[in-house]
């Protein structure tokens, strides 16, 4: 008997000195070097609500994604067709995913040319009206859910791109559920900076200005055919105040963004600055053949539909190099020179939740739990030994050891601690005590009972250990489920209120024991101090 | 020590006539003010909107922060004290426009206008209508099924359905109770609110538990005893460590309600009603319930077998 008690003694105090150790990276920063080779130094990670930083919620606008895809496709079938010398009447995108087409003249050739090389597209209901037929072909529904992935992984590998060029220390961009991205961002001090960084689809686009439309006409409506308005945001030195200038373009894209190599902020000689582009090798072909075949035109260079600038091309660029000028200041010329390194995202993304908390204010609200944990925690111990006397200082070995347990689990594991979270664990803590409670309460019926120290002890902790299983484990069950049903806050409660529960049964039950026994089993223990 | 004397003996169940109005007067109480103030007042976690916390380290007016607001244009905003001196909540409940925009506007035109009062924007919470509607669904399911896992394991560990059900009853009566209190007290449904729901729910199931399992032990003992009598023995005998956990966990929020914060105030405020009605609920829900299950119900069951 005895010699079973020394070995669970010795069992019990190894994983108190494993939870302590575990919780040492958490408590200083000055560990040796050898630490981190031999111990796990993971620290207990502070949710954004107490130690300050940004939490995003995006959703990735996916069907925009197919919308483009299915432009392209549109665009390409546009091209075989006239290359095949089929007369076309109308071929236009309809909703997100269809295309319609409109074409006289044999349509074997036309049927050929889709299943050929537009496999991914199935025909609806075609119909033909006086030599003219009218088909509408949709993508393939396979295809639109790969698109739709394909633009979410390359918008969150993006985002991430974006963020480590930043410079935030920790971040977590994950994926949450199907088409929504997480950033956590602790610790940042310029929030809007961050946002405007990461939700910014920096679609670089080059195209003409045309110079023969009337602006004026385009702006009561009558745009021409294949043009399209847009406007230069730029602000009044003197004012502040922001000017719109309208500007007439082609529609067709010459050239966008995915040819970008690098792109770096520089000074002109007025030191105001600006970003310089590179391009890649086929994009400088590609620029050179552009501003070789329009010279004398003017070429605008649009960023996600605003226009930053239209230069008359003098002559012809080789090189590869080009430059977006514009009122910027530092930061942002920098912020664009990231954006535009990193690429345009596939797909607009929106804000769907947005929560930011000041540094000082998590501190604020660490201190005082921490101050009101202490004075509860401290008349707490104080209560116990104060009512169950030397047994009460037993209880209050289990209450200190049940939260390094959690708290060092929660280190282990890595999981983040939050307000709600501490919520979780107060509770815990507050079914420890009724632990002890119980089992104390029950020992002195037991004593009552005219039943010896050694008895009572036996008894007490036999009975009230099923009442705290079946109280600890419904609470347990609530955890479980809460846990793998909750979302955000609910998850943060119900992983300490779980891993506080396990630590409880553990401490109330089997430690308390263990000291009890210690000293209850030497010879001449008559009295229980209780 | 002893708080309790060990020969204490009321008669709880006795008492039951009277409590039953007690309970039913806090339902109704609670209940009417859902009706009243149209349901509980979500606050923008739920609701969906935008809530800025700023602090002045100059003195400074809420009028002048109103004012502020008002010259901008923003007419929806909502501006209360907060907290300490100089410390300010603006809500603006808005689903419609683009909630991003609005809070980057208030904020850049609020450091704008108090450049020399040292203006610090605390936090910022952006929640669009979808999110919140989101949470508060799956808030929903999860105690759902929670409740579903605590029926199931009682009614097996005990093998009666009643104490099951007497337990999930308890922890109804405790959420509508504590649900009325905030509505009655006017407090933002927010999610550390919906922490405090949780909690009320692990305290009074462990309440309700550690008397369930003394009634166990006892049916066996006293066999001859009927089922009320031996409720009320189960109670008084477990009536120490229902006053000692209760007190001690009163101790340490009542704590925490007047030394934890503003953050925090709301929250246990709700946590010292759940408290209160969930202690209450085990000896005057609960167990009634079982009773009221056991004569009515199972008998009847019994005899038609």
């Amino acid at each position: 008997m005895l010699k079973s008690l020394k070995w669970k003694a010795i069992l019990y105090a190894a994983i108190t000195v494993f939870a302590i150790l575990l919780l040492m990276p958490t408590v200083t920063s000055q560990l040796p070097q050898w630490w981190s080779k031999v111990l796990p130094s993971e620290k207990i990670h502070l949710g954004l609500d107490l130690q300050g930083g940004m939490y995003l919620l995006l959703a990735v606008e996916a069907d925009k994604a197919v919308e483009s895809y299915v432009e392209q496709i549109k665009n390409n079938l546009g091209d075989s067709l006239k290359e095949r010398g089929v007369p076309v009447g109308k071929l236009e995108r309809e909703k997100g995913d269809r295309i319609f087409l409109e074409f006289s003249g044999a349509k074997e050739k036309v049927d050929n040319l889709l299943t050929q090389r537009f496999g991914i597209l199935h025909e609806l209901s075609p119909s033909e009206a006086g030599g003219v037929w009218k088909v509408q072909l949709i993508l393939d529904s396979k295809e639109i859910e790969y698109a739709k992935k394909r633009a979410i992984d390359q918008a969150l590998e993006i985002i991430r791109n974006r963020i480590d060029q930043f410079g935030v220390s920790e971040p977590e961009i994950t994926l949450q559920g199907t088409d929504q991205i997480l950033v956590q961002l602790p610790g940042i001090r310029d929030p809007e900076r961050a946002i405007n960084l990461i939700g910014k689809t920096a679609l670089l686009e080059f195209k003409l200005v045309d110079e023969e439309g009337n602006v004026d006409e385009a702006l009561k409506g009558q745009i021409p055919e294949g043009d399209l308005l847009l406007y230069q945001k730029s602000p009044d030195p003197q004012t502040g105040a922001i000017r719109k200038i309208p500007y007439l373009l082609k529609e067709k894209t010459l050239m966008t963004g995915g040819f970008i190599k690098d792109a770096r902020v520089a000074f002109d000689e007025f030191h105001e600055p600006y970003v310089a582009l590179e391009f890649t090798d086929d994009g400088a072909k590609l620029f050179e053949h552009i501003t070789g075949t329009n010279v004398k035109k003017r070429l605008a260079i649009i960023l996600d539909n605003n226009v930053y600038s239209a230069p008359v091309i003098q002559e012809k660029i080789a090189g590869g190099r080009a430059q977006i000028t514009g009122r910027f200041d530092m930061k942002e010329a920098g912020d664009l020179a990231i954006v535009l390194r990193s690429g345009a995202l596939p797909a607009p993304v929106k804000i769907l939740e947005q929560r930011t908390v000041g540094p000082s204010l998590g501190q604020d609200s660490i201190r005082q739990g921490v101050i009101s944990t202490l004075i509860s925690a401290a008349l707490v111990v104080l209560f116990m030994v104060f009512y169950y006397k030397a047994s009460g200082v037993i209880a209050d070995v289990a209450l200190v050891l049940n939260i390094i347990l959690t708290l060092a689990t929660l280190a282990l594991f890595r999981a983040t601690l939050t307000l709600p979270g501490i919520a979780g664990l107060v509770l815990s803590v507050g079914m420890a005590v009724d632990a002890n409670i119980l089992i104390h309460e029950r020992i002195k019926e037991e004593l009552r009972w005219g039943k010896t120290p050694r008895a009572a002890i036996d008894q007490g902790y036999h009975r009230a250990f099923i009442t705290i299983i079946d109280s600890n484990l419904t609470t347990l069950i609530a955890g479980v489920l809460l846990y793998q049903f909750g979302t955000g806050p609910v998850r943060g409660f119900a992983v300490t209120l779980c891993i506080g529960i396990l630590a409880n049964i553990f401490t109330a039950v089997y430690i308390t024991r263990v000291i009890l026994d210690y000293i209850t089993l030497r010879p001449g223990v008559k009295t229980l101090s209780i | 020590m002893e708080l309790i004397r060990p020969d204490t003996r009321y008669d709880f169940i006795g008492k039951k006539k009277f409590t039953i109005w007690v309970s039913g007067v806090a339902i109704l109480l609670s209940l009417g003010s859902f009706f009243f103030y149209g349901g509980l007042r979500y606050g923008v976690d739920f609701a969906g909107g935008v809530m800025i916390q700023i602090k002045f380290s100059k003195t400074a007016d809420i009028s002048e922060v109103r004012n502020a607001l008002e010259a901008m244009g923003s007419k929806d905003a909502m501006v209360q004290n907060f907290g300490g001196e100089n410390e300010f909540l603006i809500r603006v409940e808005k689903s419609s426009e683009d909630l991003e925009e609005v809070s980057q506007k208030i904020q850049t035109s609020l450091q704008e206008r108090f450049k020399g009062k040292g203006l610090e924007v605390r936090r910022v919470e952006v929640v669009g209508p979808k999110v919140g509607k989101d949470l508060k669904q799956k808030a929903f399911w999860a105690v759902g099924l929670s409740f579903l896992g605590i029926l199931i394991y009682v009614a097996w560990r005990f093998k009666e359905v009643a104490y099951g059900l007497g337990g999930i009853v308890a922890l109804f009566h405790d959420i509508i109770v504590t649900y009325g209190a905030i509505s009655i007290a006017n407090i933002e449904y927010s999610l550390n609110i919906l922490a405090v729901i949780l909690t009320i729910i692990g305290f009074s199931i462990n309440d309700t538990i550690v008397i369930f399992d003394r009634v166990r032990e006892n049916t066996k003992k006293m066999r001859k005893e009927n089922l009320e009598t031996i409720f009320n023995i189960s109670i008084n005998e477990t009536l120490g460590r229902t006053v000692l956990t209760s007190g001690t966990v009163m101790m340490v929020v009542l704590i925490l309600f007047f030394f934890g914060g503003p953050v925090i105030h709301d929250f246990t405020f709700a946590l010292i009603v759940g408290l209160i009605s969930g202690t209450y609920s085990t000896v005057y829900i609960a167990s009634p319930v079982v009773l009221f299950w056991e004569k009515h119900i199972s008998r009847r069951q019994r005899i038609r077998r």
